[in-house]
């Protein structure tokens, strides 16, 4: 009987992990397009969700209205994605660095401002009305927005691979991510295919946010915990990898929640753990282009 | 005037200036001075990294944290005595800085930059979780005055704390200053400006850079431990990202590659933080604003910063070469790295 119960519980906790996958890798797709098309360690990409959050915090917070929250985070976050993305044209031929510390400044000033607006609460908003209950699983009752969250994430993955594999603009993408002068050379406008790409990016983002709120919350810190969440699942699923990213993010989805049931105190190590055995073993990832 | 006469002058009034500071400043002020100069450590010790080995880290906040929770658990729990506090720190900052050096050095680039981010990362969560141990968010806030013999006898006040921090903070410059000035610390810069040529000279390229790597964290932990100690409070807040990017404004902002350069940074960056949470109760965003700056000001960006000594006699030589075979237009060669 006991074993049963164990069972149930693992059986929940991998659940559980699924909804943080999959909420991973709408943040994660999108810092892994970045690098793999700009070559940019976009450091402001936490910042995002957490933008999204604030507003289902204004706009949703008591379930109601999560369209609308949903709609307005995303244009939101395309706006805020392109403006990141001028800010960075020109500097697009310096390092890393540059870059790493343009976009860590970005995040500190939008970050200071959602303070000053929403201040340094805790908050939690609702789920949406009409998925604020529970369903039986396995005899116990499993919240049903964490269901939807699941297939929102799965939605959304579909979406994003089809894109970017079967569409014309997926191609130009591809192309511009393999050789970024020979696609410009080709007349591909590659300071378009980037705004574009660094708008969808942040607008998934500050979507995320909406959509990872009642699970999360929205609190101070929160874009650092899933910006660096997300560079380990770039990380280990290898920079510029879609499938890669969405590898590393059901993996990393189901060590967090599985570290947690587990072993609560320590959880973080099993992350860094995992993802440094992955380097050790695999430096570009476990689907990057590794050298030799 | 020599130059060398004009250091020497500096170097004396600088320490005057610190040693007469108590009997002028107030208790909040003499604090903030205090901070200063272990931030300014703590920031040489990043220009340590980033300036003279080129390895831009965006997580050394990890090492002042973990030197900081080392040297305040000890004082906490077992002894006030700050000689052994400031061992363990540094011991801390070195077995870390060794674990993480050796995985994060071999790394190149952006994967770097990553993976010092995210073990800083790993320390804060740590910090938080650790409940038990670390007072999770709340931190340490029960840190004895600390003592300066074993017995338990003197105890210092915040004037002896300032005190023990000059005389601290100074030789640990003292030491750095002899690090990067030996030929080891020659080397650095030639890893940082070409790895591939010290490599072919026969120097273990990657050995060096992680020796200077665990160098720079023991520095690091020291200064957190040194923090810890005058302070006498530790909290998550020191492990944050907010705090690596504080440290790498200093030295950006007061120069790379001299590390008085980052002393001077921690002063005007902390004083800045001051006056601006005076004002409107916040800083970060004018630490954002104060990245952007750079940024967008240095004119060859931060990775020209590693190897522009090396550009400049490659430019200086290059104008000798014109002066010679056009003596219609002489060039003065600019020391840009003056």
């Amino acid at each position: 009987l006991d074993f049963q119960i164990l069972l149930d519980q693992y059986m929940i906790s991998i659940l559980n992990g699924l909804a943080r996958g999959v909420l991973l890798f709408t943040i994660a797709a999108g810092l892994s397009l970045l690098f793999g098309l700009l070559n940019v360690l976009n450091l402001a990409h936490g910042a995002f969700l957490v933008l999204g959050g604030y507003v289902a915090v204004s706009v949703a917070l008591d379930g109601t209205g999560f369209m609308l929250a949903a709609l307005l985070a995303l244009g939101l976050g395309i706006l805020l994605g392109g403006g990141l993305s001028a800010a960075l044209w020109p500097i697009r031929n310096r390092g890393h660095f540059d870059q790493a510390i343009l976009t860590l400044g970005i995040a500190f000033i939008l970050i200071d401002f959602a303070h000053m607006l929403w201040g340094h609460d805790f908050y939690s908003p609702r789920p949406p009305t009409a998925f604020a209950r529970s369903v039986e699983i396995l005899g116990s009752p499993y919240p049903t927005y964490r269901l939807l969250v699941i297939v929102i994430g799965i939605v959304i993955a579909v979406a994003v691979f089809f894109t970017f594999e079967r569409t014309r603009f997926g191609a130009i993408v591809r192309a511009t991510v393999s050789d970024r002068d020979m696609a410009a050379a080709l007349g591909i406008r590659v300071g378009l295919v980037s705004l574009i790409v660094f708008s969808v990016a942040s607008g998934l983002a500050a979507f995320g946010g909406v959509v990872g709120g009642p699970i999360l919350g929205v609190r101070p810190a929160l874009e650092m915990e899933i910006l660096v969440l997300a560079l380990i699942v770039v990380v280990i699923g290898g920079l510029g990898s879609l499938s890669g990213a969405l590898v590393g993010a059901i993996l990393i989805g189901q060590i967090q929640s599985l570290g947690v049931l587990l072993i609560p105190a320590f959880a973080p190590f099993l992350l860094f753990g995992t993802m440094v055995l992955i380097l050790i073993f695999r430096p570009a990832g476990l689907f990057g282009r590794n050298p030799g | 005037v020599s130059p060398f006469l004009v250091q020497w002058l500096a170097r004396v009034s600088i320490i005057l200036v610190l040693l007469v500071a108590p009997l002028i400043l107030n208790t909040y002020r003499l604090g903030l001075l205090g901070e200063i100069l272990i931030f300014g450590l703590a920031a040489a010790s990043v220009d340590l990294l980033i300036g003279y080995t080129g390895l831009p880290t965006l997580g050394h906040a990890a090492l002042f944290g973990l030197g900081g929770y080392a040297a305040g658990l000890l004082m906490t729990n077992y002894t006030g005595n700050l000689f052994l506090a400031l061992v363990a720190a540094i011991a801390v900052g070195a077995v870390f800085a060794v674990v993480t050096g050796i995985v994060a050095v071999r790394a190149h680039g952006i994967y770097f930059l990553m993976l010092t981010l995210a073990f800083a990362e790993l320390v804060r969560s740590l910090a938080i979780s650790w409940n038990s141990l670390t007072g999770g968010t709340d931190g340490l806030a029960g840190i004895p005055q600390p003592t300066l013999l074993p017995n338990g006898e003197i105890e210092l006040d915040l004037v002896g704390r300032y005190y023990f921090v000059v005389v601290s903070v100074l030789l640990a410059y003292w030491l750095m200053r002899r690090f990067v000035d030996s030929p080891f610390g020659r080397s650095l810069v030639g890893i940082a400006t070409n790895p591939d040529r010290m490599r072919s000279l026969g120097y273990a390229v990657h050995r060096r850079m992680v020796i200077a790597y665990v160098v720079a964290g023991m520095v690091g932990a020291f200064a957190g431990g040194l923090h810890a100690s005058f302070t006498r409070f530790v909290s998550p807040e020191i492990v944050t990202l907010k705090i690596s990017a504080f440290l790498l404004v200093m030295v950006l902002l007061g120069g790379v590659r001299r590390l008085y350069g980052a002393m001077l940074g921690a002063l005007m960056v902390i004083l800045l933080r001051e006056e601006l949470t005076a004002r409107f109760g916040t800083w970060e965003l004018g630490l954002g604003m104060l990245m952007l700056l750079i940024v967008y000001f240095l004119p060859h960006g931060l990775s020209g910063i590693v190897d522009r000594r090396g550009e400049s006699q490659r430019m200086r030589r290059l104008q000798f070469h014109r002066s010679i075979s056009e003596p219609k237009a002489p060039t003065v060669a600019e020391d840009v790295s003056a």
